[in-house]
């Protein structure tokens, strides 16, 4: 087992924030490797599609691919950003590399900005996050005082100038071009793709957007090579990630393991079951992806293909673990709930049928669910379904519908009793 | 309107963005302004407007988009429940309860006093340390109706730095 991880492999030095911890354990070693060896950026990018890193914010596209769309030969600005809008229930790892690796991070970006002709960036941290944006300007300073960032970085002719941007509170932050909507100051919605930021980001110029954890997985591929990276995890599914697993467990965390590794080990890291309790059923994504069996997710292993196989996605990670405690009509009304309230009200099917969802589901969970309700919650998530700008609204069907399939008899209970079939008792 | 600091905190954030480019700045000058006014009055959005040189309508249109700003008066402390699937997993509702009787006041609602404010918002992040809430600038995690006593005591003592 790969114990230390690459991402949050510093997590339990003392400072680990700091640049000098970071340095002591080889940091910016990358950096200079790129720039002083030197390594030109068509290897680099190399090396990551080597790597099989897939991007860490839920959609898992191939990094090394989307670095290789951004165009060459543009005069003008190339931008890179992060995103650190970390907002989908059950998703809390970025927060955690912000505070403990935010070097890792920046180092990062900055290989990501040379391999591109990126000259500037911005990361975009949720407003919320108030600590790791302190952590995260603190690092800044320290890279541009070591001259990692700036003019000239290295004494090279490569320079980059990174900065953090500070969101304001809107889940639709994390979808990339509403992200630039926000950075340029306006309301965070999403635009129609094509263009996409390789051709057209922010303020109209090329720019990529990558994940926090995306980036910070970039220092050790260059170090070590794509080729130790890929074989830390399994064939498409490079490295290893981030799983935040929460809900009920007895010791939900963020645990850095290799790809591929089987469910029931992650669970076990994580506590097991509180006593006496069995699996009812597993979010394995994030709140976005489709609820799965609690006896099905025992026979999935942790990497993109295989949770793909058993109906749902890897997402970001973001493991909920629900226990035969949970009434599965009330925590779906509650996901539900968050979506209405985070729709950015750009399309009608998604402003309209989040909320349309929400309040059966709300009626449902109150002991007034009719018969033709389940029905209609599913033939309204089909009209939603694929007719949106973005993927907030899919996301937002996914979990009615998927637990609609697995625990309809716990549905009906509640229509024809008036009532829950399992006091919850988690109030 | 604002203070020389609060200005210049404005001012380093609009160095960040290219000079055609003002419009990046209105998040962080709305939020900076927020932070010494209380709140976000119709003047104070004007105010903004006019200081970065775009149109009202710009400002209006971010400060009722996003959830951290507040365009009515709030109390003091406003206290931040998390509800969403990993917190309500956890108990948050319990949470809620039981900062609704201490305070005396329904989420959404301010203490007569005015130094407390109640909402549940929805995902803070924070999922592993469920459940939790958010007060200014600081997370309180793995909540329990004690820590919970103990924040609001610290917090009616007057700190504003309760960590």
């Amino acid at each position: 087992m790969f114990v230390n991880g690459v991402t949050l492999q510093n997590r339990g030095l003392p400072d680990s924030h700091r640049l000098s911890v970071y340095a002591g354990t080889g940091g910016y070693g990358a950096l200079r490797k790129v720039l002083l060896d030197p390594m030109a950026p068509d290897q680099i990018i190399s090396e990551i599609k080597k790597s099989a890193l897939r991007g860490r914010g839920g959609a898992g596209f191939p990094t090394g691919l989307k670095w290789s769309f951004m165009p060459k030969g543009v005069t003008g600005t190339k931008y890179l950003l992060c995103n650190a809008d970390e907002g989908e229930p059950g998703t809390c790892k970025d927060r955690d590399i912000m505070r403990y690796e935010p070097h890792r991070l920046i180092e990062g970006m900055i290989i990501g900005a040379y391999a591109m002709g990126a000259s500037a960036g911005y990361i975009f941290i949720r407003g919320e996050f108030v600590e790791p944006i302190h952590i995260v300007e603190a690092a800044l300073e320290e890279a541009y005082a070591k001259g990692y960032l700036g003019q000239n970085i290295l004494g090279t002719d490569f320079s980059f100038d990174l900065y953090v941007y500070r969101g304001a509170g809107a889940y639709i932050c994390g979808e990339e071009t509403a992200l630039m909507e926000a950075l340029e100051g306006k309301k965070g919605q999403p635009r129609f793709k094509p263009p996409f930021p390789a051709s057209y980001g922010l303020y109209g110029r090329p720019t990529t957007i990558n994940n926090v954890e995306t980036f910070a997985s970039v220092p050790d591929i260059i170090t070590r090579g794509g080729d130790w990276f890929l074989k830390l995890g399994k064939p498409n599914n490079g490295g290893t990630k981030i799983f935040s697993v929460t809900g009920q467990v007895q010791k939900p965390g963020n645990y850095e393991v290799p790809m591929g590794l089987p469910f029931r080990d992650l669970l076990a890291m994580a506590g097991g079951l509180r006593p006496g309790r069995q699996l009812k059923a597993v979010i394995p994504g994030g709140t976005s992806t489709a609820m799965v069996a609690g006896a099905a997710m025992m026979e999935v292993t942790m990497d993109y293909d295989s949770i793909s196989k058993a109906g749902s996605a890897l997402g970001a990670g973001s493991v909920i673990i629900m226990d035969d405690s949970v009434c599965i009509v009330k925590t779906v009304e509650r996901i539900a709930r968050f979506y209405m309230h985070e729709s950015c009200g750009q399309c009608t099917p998604c402003r309209e049928g989040m909320g349309w969802l929400w309040r059966v589901m709300h009626r449902l969970e109150n002991g007034q669910g009719r018969e033709e309700d389940l029905q209609l919650l599913l033939d309204v998530g089909s009209r939603i379904e694929g007719r949106t700008i973005c993927a907030l609204a899919d996301g937002g069907v996914a979990p009615v519908v998927s637990s609609i399939r697995l625990f309809r008899e716990e549905y009906e209970y509640h229509i024809q009793h008036k009532r829950c079939l399992i006091s919850m008792g988690v109030a | 309107m604002l203070s020389e600091k609060s200005l210049a905190k404005i001012a380093r954030e609009r160095a960040k963005y290219p000079a055609d480019q003002a419009r990046s700045a209105l998040l962080a000058a709305l939020r900076i302004t927020q932070e010494e006014q209380g709140y976000l009055s119709d003047a104070v959005m004007e105010y903004v407007a006019d200081l970065l040189g775009i149109p009202a309508i710009q400002v209006y249109e971010a400060a009722t988009f996003y959830s951290m700003y507040d365009l009515k008066p709030v109390g003091r402390h406003k206290l931040c429940v998390c509800g969403s699937v990993s917190c309500f997993l956890n108990g948050s509702d319990a949470v809620l309860q039981h900062l609704s009787e201490r305070l005396g006041v329904d989420p959404g609602e301010t203490t007569a006093d005015g130094l407390f404010t109640l909402q549940e918002v929805e995902c803070l992040g924070a999922c592993k340390d469920a459940p939790m809430l958010q007060v200014g600038d600081h997370y309180y995690e793995n909540l329990t109706p004690e820590s919970l006593d103990a924040l609001l005591a610290k917090l009616r003592g007057g700190s504003d730095d309760v960590r």
